[in-house]
């Protein structure tokens, strides 16, 4: 290990010391935790500890904590930074490192934690999931473990190959078996929310989601118009491509189609290549009930036969929600009212007002959800002419650098580049905080658009840690005689662990425009940019303030059982949902050497 | 040439566990254990040349010299064995076990274990008990007359009773000593009484006179490691039946020597992959600390290859304290080691498991993937001769002996890119 070397920080009289740990592995927690343990020691005035990602090597960068040291570290080492008063008190933070980290073992409860999923499987006979969250590199060894050992997946891990996703969803069906993922942030299974999940009501509406919060949004949509769901189903981003070829979502399409508890059949993905599109629509057509379709970005059907019976299309993600739950007062005769979304009587809740934007000014929309962001993207083009953002969208612009805004910009801070070694940022809002205090620095900065993601997985408090930033920022662009306001759209059910008003109260007193429907949040954005309608006042939706009098969606997971390898967040909410879970105490094969992990494969 | 390694696992560790080791009779080493000759002092562990040995083991390799008549004193016995007159090998080499020091020089009484299974035969020395022993180092007057009583009156006592009740099954009373709070390495307790208990009517009748036949059953009752070394004969002759099964990664061979700590693998013959010796991290004798202890040392590993010691550590609670550990500590040690391990005991069960079978077949693959190296029990001597033992805790083999030997296989049996 190196001895730290200081280098005199941009901010005068500070001194930032870096150390660097070779082929060390720690959970991402661990990591979080260890950062914000370190910031919080006497004379620490910032800290990082982040994997020698590029990506995490430019945020570094971006927040003056980077060192020559640091910009030499390989992917799979340790960077511990510190930016401090003096060099002193910077190598007495780094000195409290081990301690730091050996105090969070010593916390951890007696019972036995197995080490290889094999063990876990003897542990809890009755699991038949397996939730895989570990770097992408290893996850989809993992995976197939899994998948070996007769248990369903859900696969968390991005940064996973499509010749691995392609491999694994064919080993699955040979097994009969379902694989979710790569990159599935959220599903719903037998009563019970897997991975970034929202608490929502046992229903007849079954969705297959190509997308985490897309998924996520129309659930929360469904049930604040009083339906719910049957069982919903995460595919991964790249499952309707022409690689992959729609391998799970056909699966799950079929297993809805069988399922006596689903009336209705809801897709959700980005735009998917066209040929798979128009195979996955033939099937979905052939099933008797009926489906609603959004592929995000696409307004009719790509079938150029025109509509197809029992098939409809949605506009947004809330519309989904909306058709859906017309489609099932459509399906069932004995229903209490034919348009269940009509019959609603919204509570007051006050109109939401976001006041014009200074002329010349531009958006930044900071996203955690992917699908989130593209949505925006997508609504935005009648608004504003040339959006920027770091996912691929048919007409925008691709960000030159992801950690830089130029323009009306819309990043998504959960892509793949932002995620490599460290928490998604539903988890950990310090990359959004450090990024929305940026951005209020930046004078083109006209308005702040933020997604705030409630749910099971998620951060258990968001609001408490995204409020007083986006105080500062306000303050800080109103130091420079700047308005600018900030628009955040909650996306969470009356049922979330996070407390749905408690996070709409905190967000609106710290000044930010809140919403609970993103297509309304967009629009509303839209239009505080655009020349029509320029400043009129949002009608408050029906759905937005709807709010279902009875709780009816917990403790459905008496006999759900599963195996968690990875982010241990998802063992807590999955037991909090009364699911029985073992956790694996994961660490990489062979210590993280690769040539003895490949030697090892040949072997078995 | 491919070969199915699960399947030669699979085969290796259900001959560790359908060997059934029982107690046959008492010899002299020299005309008891195979190639053993006049001129050879075996010992634990790998091979080792004089100058390498540690304290303890050059202090016993000097007291079998004397209690052989061979020298008189250090300088003396030294001078054999480094002129090459007197020459040392390793017990397992010879099919046998010793624990610490592990010396057993010819004239030595050993246990003969036999397995009926598969007919295969292992050997250990006599348990001199607790305190200054030759098996720590100690060879000073009152060591040797303790030895000399045990030869001369003790083992032709022995002998005779293990004759007359016609073998003694040692898995059989292994598995009751499970289920009575011992591991079968650290803690011998259990295992010692039922022994003691199970000879004692043939001791009444084979003694010479009833004094003597009270100082053998008081010798044997008394010491809480008496079953130890018959224990180790039989681990061994259970480690032995899986060893050279082709194309597989058991391990069958785990021993160290004060020096370095050595395994041996069941599909790759005799050879052994070495590295040097860890320390043990214990709970130290009052007056004694870690800088007297020595690296760890002997045959005693034995126990754990065959699924015992520190593998059975969820049935010993008792002893959990020497690793300041809770009872919840034995059971995830024991639980740790499934990890590694290619199977699960049928004979050796733990109550406090559900009768699950204790880990058995340590698989090189599983130790290199998960990094989780075996876990084994152990005394700690102390680092000069003759002290004898200062403590009692856990050792660890290093990951690299276990990396060494993985690539060596993988290069044997042609698995390389």
């Amino acid at each position: 290990m190196d001895e730290p070397v200081a280098q005199t920080g941009e901010a005068g009289g500070s001194a930032v010391l870096a150390e660097v740990r070779a082929g060390s592995y720690y959970d991402s927690v661990v990591l979080m935790q260890l950062q914000r343990a370190l910031a919080e020691l006497p004379g620490v005035l910032d800290a990082g500890v982040v994997m020698g990602t590029p990506a995490n090597k430019e945020l570094l960068t971006q927040s003056a904590l980077a060192t020559d040291d640091a910009l030499r570290a390989a992917p799979e080492d340790l960077i511990l930074v510190v930016q401090a008063e003096s060099e002193q008190a910077g190598r007495a933070a780094l000195a409290k490192v081990d301690d730091l980290l050996s105090a969070r073992r010593t916390q951890q409860t007696d019972a036995y934690r197995p080490k290889t999923l094999s063990s876990a499987a003897r542990m809890i006979p009755e699991a038949d999931w397996t939730l895989v969250s570990v770097p992408g590199a290893y996850a989809a060894a993992v995976a197939r473990d899994a998948l070996n050992l007769g248990q369903n997946v859900f696969l968390y891990s991005d940064n996973v190959s499509v010749e691995d996703e392609v491999s694994l969803k064919e080993l699955a069906a040979s097994k009969g078996l379902l694989i979710m993922g790569p990159d599935c942030g959220t599903a719903r299974v037998e009563g019970v929310g897997l991975g970034f999940a929202n608490r929502v009501r046992q229903g007849r509406i079954g969705i297959v989601a190509a997308s985490g919060t897309g998924l996520q949004a129309v659930m929360v949509g469904i049930h604040r118009l009083g339906e719910g769901i049957s069982q919903a189903f995460g595919t991964g981003g790249r499952d309707l491509t022409a690689d992959v070829k729609a391998r799970t979502a056909r699966q799950a399409l079929s297993l809805l189609r069988e399922d006596a508890d689903t009336d209705v059949i809801v897709i959700v993905s980005k735009p998917p290549s066209s040929s798979v599109a128009r195979q996955f629509l033939t099937e979905a057509e052939a099933c008797d009930k009926p489906v609603v379709v959004n592929f995000i970005g696409h307004t009719g059907e790509p079938n150029a036969a025109g509509p197809a019976a029992g098939i409809s299309f949605a506009r947004t993600l809330d519309g989904t929600a909306e058709l859906a739950v017309q489609s099932l007062g459509a399906s069932e005769s004995d229903h209490p009212s034919g348009n269940p979304a009509e019959s609603f009587q919204p509570t007051a809740a006050p109109a939401q007002r976001v006041p014009p934007v200074r002329p010349g000014s531009c958006l930044r929309a900071l996203y955690s959800g992917g699908t989130l962001a593209h949505e925006a993207l997508f609504l935005l083009q009648e608004f504003l002419p040339a959006i920027c953002s770091n996912g691929p969208l048919p007409g925008g612009l691709q960000m030159e650098n992801a950690h830089r805004s130029q323009g009306h910009t819309v990043v998504d801070l959960g892509g793949d580049a932002f995620t490599v070694g460290r928490l998604h940022p539903m988890l950990d809002n310090e990359l959004r905080i450090r990024r929305l205090l940026q951005e209020a620095e930046d004078p083109a900065t006209g308005l702040i658009l933020l997604d705030v993601v409630l749910g099971d997985g998620a951060h258990p408090d968001p609001a408490s840690e995204l409020g007083p930033a986006i105080e500062k920022a306000i303050v800080a662009a109103g130091r420079d005689g700047r308005s600018m306001p900030v628009v955040a759209v909650v996306i969470g059910t009356d049922a979330d662990p996070q407390n749905l008003r408690r996070q709409l109260e905190q967000l609106e007193e710290a000044g930010a425009a809140v919403f609970t429907r993103h297509d309304e949040a967009v629009y509303a954005v839209g239009r505080a940019f655009g020349a029509m309608d320029e400043g009129r006042p949002l009608t408050s939706s029906k759905l937005d303030s709807y709010v279902p009098t009875e709780r009816d969606c917990a403790g459905k997971a008496s006999s759900f059982a599963a195996i968690n390898v990875g982010l241990e967040s998802f063992t807590d909410s999955l037991r909090a949902q009364g699911a029985e879970v073992v956790q694996v105490d994961w660490r990489p094969p062979a210590g993280g050497d690769n040539r003895l992990a490949g030697l090892l494969a040949r072997l078995r | 040439m491919t070969v199915n390694i699960d399947n030669a696992n699979a085969i290796a560790v259900e001959r560790m566990i359908e060997a059934r080791p029982v107690l046959t009779g008492l010899g002299k080493a020299l005309e008891t254990v195979p190639n053993m000759h006049e001129d050879l002092l075996l010992h634990a562990g790998p091979p080792i040349a004089w100058e390498e040995a540690s304290g303890p083991l050059r202090g016993a390799l000097v007291g079998a010299l004397i209690f052989e008549g061979r020298a008189e004193e250090e300088e003396e016995a030294a001078q054999l064995i480094a002129s090459g007159e007197v020459r040392l090998s390793p017990c397992h080499h010879h099919n046998a076990v010793g624990p610490m020091a592990g010396v057993i020089s010819p004239s030595m009484a050993v246990y003969e274990v036999e397995n009926k299974t598969h007919g295969n035969r292992a050997y250990s020395n006599l348990n001199e008990g607790y305190g200054k022993v030759l098996r720590y180092g100690a060879y000073s007057e009152d060591v040797q007359e303790r030895l000399r009583w045990m030869h001369d009156v003790m083992a032709p006592v022995l002998g005779a009773a293990i004759e007359a009740c016609s073998g003694l099954d040692i898995r059989a009373l292994l598995a009751e000593a499970l289920h009575m709070g011992d591991e079968g390495h650290n803690r011998n307790k259990a295992g010692s009484v039922l022994f003691t208990k199970l000879l004692a009517p043939h001791v009444a009748m084979a003694a010479p006179d009833p004094a003597t036949a009270s100082s053998v059953l008081e010798a044997l009752g008394e010491n809480a490691l008496s079953v130890l070394n018959p224990v180790m004969a039989a681990c061994k002759a259970m480690a032995d039946a899986g060893h050279g099964v082709k194309g597989s990664t058991v391990v069958s061979t785990m021993a160290r020597n004060g020096t370095e700590f050595g395994i041996r693998v069941s599909g790759m013959g005799e050879r052994w992959f070495t590295s040097p010796c860890p320390q043990p991290v214990g709970l130290y004798f009052p007056g004694f600390s870690a800088e007297d202890g020595n690296p760890d040392i002997g045959d005693s590993t034995i126990t754990e290859t065959a699924g015992l010691g520190a593998f059975a550590m969820a049935a010993a609670p008792a002893i959990v304290t020497f690793v300041s550990g809770t009872p919840q500590d034995a059971l995830n040690a024991t639980l740790e080691m499934y990890e590694i391990t290619a199977a699960e005991h049928t004979a050796f069960t733990i109550p406090q498991l559900d009768f699950r079978g204790t880990p058995v077949g340590i698989d090189l693959r599983a130790v290199v993937e998960t990094g989780i190296t075996p876990r084994v029990n152990t005394g700690i001597a102390h680092k000069e001769a003759g002290v004898g033992q200062i403590g009692a805790g856990l050792v660890r083999p290093p990951t690299e002996l276990f990396t060494e030997a993985l690539v060596a296989f993988a290069e044997q049996y042609g698995f390389q890119e």
